[in-house]
């Protein structure tokens, strides 16, 4: 083979800690994110098992709230974030036609910090005698002072956060540098596909919000170990500038999960439906429109803080506008399927499902805009079921999806079909049991975050948790999918699917260690 | 057209279609109506919402499926080649704007009206404490409520039904997890306002049927307002009174799930009463923490103070849990009992182990101590007396 004459590498462990390959560390990222999913998805199945029934029967309010706290922390920051980068470093460089990634020995340092953090993280879980009496942050992902002041472990939160943020940050640098300089000769950047323009997007996003996050725990630090007040309204600090610091990043979070989610989504729907994505500019367009008002909408999650009338209909107004630029991305989708000759592979229906269970959560995210009926839905499992539908049938379905769509171009081999519809379907079905209910539970009452409930919330808890079983369940199958996948199966061709436009489908199916060491040309 | 008739044109409109706009309310899975301008306002504002969000997902998704059934390889169809067309862009950018401006509108008016905090009759300051509820009567236009105080907590039936493994049968218990020991009383027809504020983390007072949700937060102190119609009143009240329950929507520690808000709207006789009454009740807890007890009187009483207040944390038996330390054989309720009473009265800054004294009073808080140095082999032999309590503050 005439790529590894000149780079040969390391093999077993040695291949892994020391590569700066972008195939190398895209796998490393994706096997990352999935572990974290599944630890992620065992603290919500505690949750949903202490749920199913009123009463307490399995685990005490302290841990519990450890529960939704890590369950939170481990699927952002564990899961899906690093699970797009992982997507970005694999499929990047091929889609541009560049032979790897601009900056290869901090994209291996960006994804070696992330094992550490995450294991900073949960470490505090195991401390302090027994298992269940575990001292681990139980104070919601969102971690508002003063609550998260009163953790004794809370330096383990902050160093991890802050590691994590110097993973992301070093990561977005590498991929605007690859985007900005290592595109094929002849690619211009309205050339490039829908996924690159949505990561370059991202990566700006995230290099502008991941300092505030950093702020934001460097404070909490300073406050409860050096004796400063910018929290403790005490010496004169200010619980709510908190939650202002807190959401200015945490609102471009969102996006920074679900806007990679909408490129993958506008790379599969054309492949599938056999015709180009409709709105290819307006599509750039709205992208960065949504990244641009990410920004200035942030205390819509904070209604109910006590902001002045102004302060709350300025952000109710600047709220309900995301949903024109939004609305735009749903209607080019649905064009591009208009009068296609589409095929439904597995990729395809997990982008269908994103589609329409996504525009699901961006209904209810307009009536959370709106200030007033926010009074009643704010912290109430309402919102839960909103930011579910967005960040799993959302970001989380289209990152599956990227993956069965990508798979046969990594291993070499189809991923076996019937098992992965399979897959699909158990999925779609249990997901809606299991989170649509909520939107009933919270109209009716239920706050969010509590261990234990009124029974007259009952029956519908019960029905989310049966959901949730099934749903945790079926990513067990999705492991077995995708270990077959790589064992064997049907051999892959170059393009894989009749209907795959784009650079990373001229290359040999699995893609050889190098690719496009010369640079190709771009019609 | 007002919000009210808007939606109620679109819900008739609908409800035929689709079956499930009376269902909606019906089966208990929709939002509450409630018994104020407030939650009038909010209810309605969500119903507009929610139905233009129907509408346009049945616009939406119709189309898709339509595509997907009839636009497929199967079907031997060639697919098209267009890929853009400015008019239609432009017209699905214009619409969805104007829709956003018509909800706009509705939401202005109502927020304005959520936002007027003049002319209220009663004043009340409510503070979240880590688990429960402090109300304080400030200003009454109506009688002399001024001073009345008290806590708010979980009741004592739910409190021991939601231990861990208590293997009580939570559906037989009257309102379970939504019973306070003192509920607040208001009269009907009044404009309360209710000023919240966090003594230690942020809480949240939230009363779905008043349609009154804020943040308690220490240093902060935030208002809001309601008033329950008389003719509101009237469909739910039962012998002059009618009760709305609502819980702590901020998550704010381990009991988060177990402060639950209770306001009884009583009619103004009876709001009288129970002021009176209140008055009296503080008197009698006055001469308690004046007099010197016995040992066991103070353990027998510290026993009650200490299920009540102390146990959730650290443990009907002193051996604590988690980031709770165990009294059990514990360096504060071994050592000097200055020391003992300082934490109590005093709490910890930047943990839960708030200052008791400002919830108890000397007679409960001598009581208590005296029971937990007294208690699980602590044996120390010496008490506290209300006295000391008084010296201590």
């Amino acid at each position: 083979m005439s790529d590894n004459h000149h780079h040969d590498h390391p093999t077993g462990i040695k291949r892994w800690l020391f590569t700066t390959n972008h195939k190398d560390i895209g796998t490393l990222y994706l096997w990352f994110s999935f572990i974290m999913l599944l630890i992620g998805g065992a603290f919500a199945m505690v949750i949903r098992a202490e749920l199913m029934y009123p009463g307490m029967q399995i685990v005490d309010p302290n841990f519990f709230n450890m529960m939704t706290t890590m369950h939170g922390l481990v699927m952002v920051f564990g899961a899906i974030m690093p699970s797009t980068v992982g997507l970005a470093n694999w499929c990047i460089p091929m889609m541009i036609g560049a032979p790897d990634m601009a900056l290869p020995r901090m994209n291996n340092w960006s994804f070696w910090i992330l094992p550490f953090a995450a294991t900073m993280l949960v470490a505090p879980m195991f401390m302090g005698g027994h298992f269940m009496s575990g001292q681990g942050p139980a104070f919601g992902w969102t971690f508002y002072e003063p609550l998260s002041g009163q953790n004794d472990k809370l330096a383990f939160f902050v160093f991890a956060v802050h590691l994590l943020g110097i993973s992301s940050i070093m990561g977005s640098i590498n991929i605007i540098a690859t985007i900005l300089n290592m595109r094929a000769p002849g690619m211009t950047l309205m050339k490039m596909p829908m996924f690159v323009w949505t990561w370059l997007i991202t990566a700006f996003l995230l290099i502008a919000v991941m300092p505030v996050l950093a702020g934001a725990v460097t404070m909490m630090l300073t406050d409860k170990y050096f004796g400063t007040s910018f929290f403790n309204a005490a010496g004169g600090g200010d619980p709510v500038l908190f939650q202002h610091v807190f959401w200015f990043f945490g609102h471009p979070e969102v996006y920074i999960m679900i806007l990679p989610a909408f490129g993958i989504v506008s790379q599969i729907i054309p492949t599938f439906a056999r015709k180009k994505l409709f709105g290819y500019a307006s599509m750039v367009y709205a992208t960065a429109a949504i990244a641009f008002l990410s920004f200035i909408v942030w205390a819509h999650h904070m209604f109910t803080v006590g902001m002045p009338v102004a302060g709350e209909l300025y952000f109710t107004y600047a709220t309900v506008m995301i949903a024109v630029p939004t609305a735009v991305k749903v209607f080019n989708w649905t064009a591009t399927m208009w009068k296609g000759a589409m095929t439904f592979e597995t990729p395809m229906l997990w982008a269908i499902a994103f589609v329409i269970l996504f525009t699901i959560g961006g209904f209810t995210g307009l009536m959370l805009g709106v200030a007033t009926s926010d009074f009643q839905y704010q912290d109430t499992y309402f919102v839960v079921a909103h930011f579910h539908y967005v960040l799993v049938t959302g970001a989380l379905f289209a990152i599956i999806g990227a993956v069965y769509y990508w798979l046969p171009k990594w291993t070499g081999h189809m991923y076996d079909e019937k098992l992965s519809k399979l897959h699909f379907w158990m999925s779609t079905i249990s997901v809606n049991v299991l989170f649509f209910p909520q939107h009933f539970l919270g109209l009716e009452g239920m706050p969010r975050r509590i261990p234990d409930y009124n029974p007259m919330f009952a029956d519908w808890n019960f029905v989310s948790s049966i959901g949730g079983f099934v749903f945790g369940a079926s990513q067990i199958l999705f492991l077995f999918i995708v270990i077959k996948t790589i064992r064997g199966g049907a051999k892959a061709t170059s393009q894989v699917w009749e209907g795959a436009e784009g650079l990373e489908w001229t290359v040999a199916s699995p893609a050889p260690y190098h690719t496009f060491e010369n640079p190709p040309a771009i019609k | 057209m007002s919000v009210t008739k808007t939606t109620k044109i679109l819900r008739s409109l609908f409800a035929a279609a689709l079956l499930c706009g009376p269902a909606l309310a019906m089966a208990g899975l929709n939002m509450h109506r409630g018994v104020t301008v407030n939650s009038h306002d909010m209810y309605d504002l969500h119903m507009l919402v929610l139905w233009i969000c129907v509408v346009a997902g049945i616009a939406v998704f119709g189309v898709i499926i339509y595509s997907l059934i009839n636009h497929r390889k199967s079907k031997g169809v060639t697919p098209a080649t267009f890929h853009e067309s400015t008019t239609v862009e432009v017209i699905w950018t214009v619409i969805p704007f104007v829709i956003l401006v018509s909800i706009a509108v509705p939401t202005t008016t109502s927020l304005l009206r959520y936002e007027d905090m003049s002319n209220t009759d009663i004043d009340i300051k409510a503070t979240g404490w880590q688990w429960k509820w402090e109300y304080e009567y400030i200003g009454d236009k109506i009688t002399d409520s001024n001073g009345v105080k008290f806590f708010s907590q979980l009741d004592k039936e739910s409190n021991d039904a939601r231990q861990l493994k208590s293997n009580v049968d939570v559906t037989k218990i009257d309102h379970y997890l939504l019973n306070v020991d003192n509920p607040l009383v208001v009269p009907v027809g009044k404009k309360v306002r209710i000023l919240t504020t966090g003594k230690d983390v942020i809480h949240a007072w939230w009363v779905p049927e008043l349609g009154v949700k804020r943040d308690a937060i220490p240093g902060f102190i935030n208002e809001s307002q309601f008033k329950v119609e008389q003719a509101d009143w009237d469909k739910v009240q039962k012998d002059g009174e009618a009760i709305f329950r609502g819980q702590c929507a901020e998550l704010c520690g381990k009991d988060h799930g177990f402060m639950p808000i209770v306001v009884k709207v009583v009619s103004e006789d009876k709001y009288k009463a129970w002021v009176s009454a209140q008055k009296s009740a503080a008197a009698a807890s006055a001469v308690d923490s004046g007099k010197v007890w016995t040992k066991d009187e103070l353990i027998k009483h510290g026993a009650e103070v200490y299920a009540k207040n102390c146990a959730a944390c650290h443990q009907p038996g002193g051996e604590g849990m988690g980031p709770f330390p165990a009294l059990k054989g514990s360096k504060i309720a071994k050592g000097p009992i200055a020391g003992h009473i300082n934490i109590v009265v005093k709490g910890k800054p930047g943990t839960a182990m708030a200052p008791f004294g400002a919830m108890l009073n000397d007679a409960d808080i001598a009581a208590v101590i005296t029971y937990e140095r007294n208690s699980w082999g602590n044996d120390m032999g010496d008490m506290a007396q209300p006295s000391q309590i008084k010296a201590a503050r």
